[in-house]
């Protein structure tokens, strides 16, 4: 093979990689709260959260590390909050979490301009840049898109693997799997439904900030307004393509995130192949399958359902 | 989301009027708070918003331009909500509506205005009607939540009108991705004169009025209303809720685009990408605000609208970002939200935690 074609490949399916990240670490989030019964429309807002957390963390404390602690800490607290209007006061959901859109869009846009001034002159900030591992990095083709990443995205990988653990071989997963699909099953045999539900969508907010800040700091090295775009809601569509399954959402991540870079390669090459069509695609499958066209991809029983011990 | 028809208004008085009242309070509060936090004197913002939006004849006919679009959106979200649907997919809907409308307004053949801008508005309403029936369809064949499939589609209609506006609609030479200037014929008449303000908010109100009409006067609505509550007993009441479902979802949607249509034979007079800038998602926290019912709804969308009219002036006055605005409704939103339980429960989780910390008290000493 023509060594430019290998490396298009290996530029395609690096960048494939890295777009699928800040949404693979949303859905898996998702997926601890979906599991236990809470679905979180606000991924979107809680991200956005994170994104210009992780920008003020790296521009006050000199490091993305910093950043990505931040972000991990606001989405957490958006979780909580979030929690607390969806179990304890049995809020709507839906509402709930577009509202939490709404309110991630509005605080963000007004924070960034009073924090960090107007976008014309937006400071130098700390990034996450690829971190090569020692001899795995030089296996062909397969090195450099695997193991030539940001350590975020190793740990978001890691995270797939650990989720489908946690989820199916522990006690607490088990307890959220339960918690999900039939909570007064699980509140008679002694399951607490509030904290497992709490826990989960607070472990889901905190990855959600997370996949934010990857966007911010890894994907670019800035803040701008609404600069998530909607990844958020592609999050929740990797979910339901990807049926629940952390491995499934994987998969799911990885197609969608194949579609951004091909969008960004026929825009480089200024093609006119129209890409607006190519964008379509996850949002099209994913109503495909709901309706049960490619596989029928079925929610938790309890999902969405606020859960009332009295 | 009981029955809310004039008898019920008013014996539930405390339960309709008070928590969007203590709402809306407790949200400028904290953004109060919020906008303190930014450095700036919260009640001076909150005078220039209210000075931006009703401070002159130009302000207010700004605000009730901002509303109209607004009422629109509203009735979509409150009349699916109405029939136990939760559309998301206003924003989608009204990207199709103002298509459709654009497409009439700049293809039909050269027609008097009495026969051009009808047919303009009544294309929007189809065309965000059909987009709206998708939702419906898959729901009511397939079983697909019809949450999530609208907000799925509400992408897949902004990305066909990215194609659209940057392809075949493109206004030559193609510098910006919109589209020529529609028929002066299919545009809404200017109805105050030296303002924006035009015949668009007439057709809101009209419309408002139908939906009251249709919901609370019709046998359709009836039946939409009792779908609504319990779809199983429909069933056994002889009704077809599957067939209420569908024509709920037309309908929810053709309001969503008639607020696209709005827009575009109104204000803009030609369609462009990203014009709308979430009016569809605002329609939500309008008919949650207003309780689904017509009366809630227009005083809720003239509310947002004042917002929306007041905050540019707002930001050149004191330097709160109009963003602040989304604040303030989310929080109105949320706080409506957490309002629910007391409404279906009284005061009782309250007095449980005041029981639980007496009895504590008494323990203790």
């Amino acid at each position: 093979m023509d060594s430019s074609v290998v490396q298009g490949i290996i530029n395609f399916l690096s960048a494939d990689l890295r777009l699928a990240t800040p949404i693979l670490l949303a859905a898996i989030g998702m997926i601890y709260s979906e599991r236990a019964g809470i679905v979180n429309i606000g991924a979107e807002g809680m991200m956005l959260a994170g994104a210009l957390a992780g920008v003020i963390g790296s521009f006050f404390f000199g490091s993305a590390w910093y950043g990505a602690l931040l972000a991990v800490t606001v989405g957490g607290f958006a979780g909580l909050i979030f929690g607390f209007i969806v179990i304890t006061l049995q809020g709507n959901q839906i509402v709930t979490g577009i509202a939490f859109n709404l309110l991630g869009l509005g605080l963000t846009t007004s924070f960034s301009r009073v924090i960090l001034g107007s976008t014309s002159q937006r400071p130098e900030i700390d990034s996450f840049t690829a971190v090569a591992i020692p001899l795995l990095s030089d296996i062909p083709i397969l090195g450099p898109v695997l193991f030539k990443q940001s350590i975020i995205v190793y740990f978001t990988i890691g995270m797939v693997f650990i989720t489908y653990f946690i989820l199916y071989k522990t006690t607490w997963g088990l307890k959220v799997r339960a918690v999900g699909d039939s909570p007064k099953a699980a509140d008679t045999v002694g399951v607490n439904v509030y904290f497992v539900r709490y826990q989960s969508i607070i472990i889901g907010g905190m990855l959600a900030g997370l996949g934010g800040a990857f966007i911010s700091l890894g994907l670019v090295s800035l803040f701008t307004e609404n600069m998530v775009a909607g990844r958020g809601f592609i999050a929740i569509a990797a979910v339901i393509f990807g049926k629940w399954n952390p491995f499934g959402v994987l998969l799911a991540a990885l197609l969608f995130g194949a579609g951004d870079a091909t969008v960004f390669r026929l825009q480089s090459m200024g093609t006119d192949i129209p890409y607006q069509f190519i964008r379509m695609i996850p949002y099209i499958i994913t109503i495909a399958a709901l309706a049960g066209f490619v596989g029928k991809s079925r929610a938790p029983a309890a999902s969405g359902i606020p859960y009332d011990k009295e | 989301m009981e029955g809310t028809c004039k008898k019920d208004l008013i014996k539930n008085y405390t339960k309709t009027v008070i928590p969007p009242t203590v709402s809306i309070v407790l949200a400028l509060l904290v953004s109060s708070l919020i906008i303190k936090l930014m450095g700036i004197n919260p009640i001076l913002a909150f005078q220039w918003l209210f000075k931006g939006a009703l401070g002159s004849t130009n302000s207010v006919a700004e605000t009730f331009l901002k509303a109209s679009p607004l009422i629109l959106t509203g009735i979509s979200f409150a009349l699916a909500m109405r029939c136990g649907l939760f559309n998301i997919g206003a924003e989608g809907q009204l990207y199709m509506g103002a298509l459709a409308s654009t497409v009439v307004g700049l293809y039909m053949p050269p027609v008097p205005m009495f026969i051009h801008l009808p047919i303009a508005v009544a294309a929007g309403f189809i065309g965000g009607g059909l987009w709206g029936l998708v939702a419906g369809y898959l729901k009511v064949k397939f079983g697909a939540n019809e949450i999530i499939t609208t907000i799925m589609l509400n992408y897949v209609a902004l990305f066909f009108i990215g194609y659209m506006m940057h392809g075949p609609l493109l206004e030559p030479p193609g510098f910006l991705p919109q589209t020529p200037m529609v028929a002066e014929t299919a545009k809404y008449p200017k109805i105050l004169a030296g303002t924006r303000l035009h015949m668009g908010l007439i057709i809101s109100l009209i419309a408002l009025v139908m939906f009251y009409i249709l919901l609370w006067k019709t046998k359709l609505g009836y039946e939409i209303r009792v779908v609504g509550h319990n779809p199983t007993a429909a069933h056994y009441a002889g009704m077809k809720p599957n067939r209420s479902l569908l024509v709920a979802m037309f309908l929810s949607g053709g309001f969503a685009g008639m607020a696209g249509s709005n827009e575009v034979l109104g204000v803009l007079g030609r369609m462009m990408e990203h014009f709308s800038y979430g009016v569809g998602f605002d329609g939500i926290a309008v008919a949650l605000l207003g309780q689904n019912g017509p009366g809630g709804i227009l005083l809720a969308a003239i509310l947002f609208g004042a917002m929306r009219s007041g905050a540019n002036i707002m930001q050149l006055a004191t330097g709160v970002p109009v963003a602040t605005i989304y604040v303030i409704q989310a929080l109105i939103v949320i706080f409506i939200v957490c309002s629910e339980i007391f409404r279906r429960k009284g005061l009782k989780p309250f007095q449980n935690i005041m029981y639980r910390y007496r009895k504590k008290g008494v323990d203790t000493n």
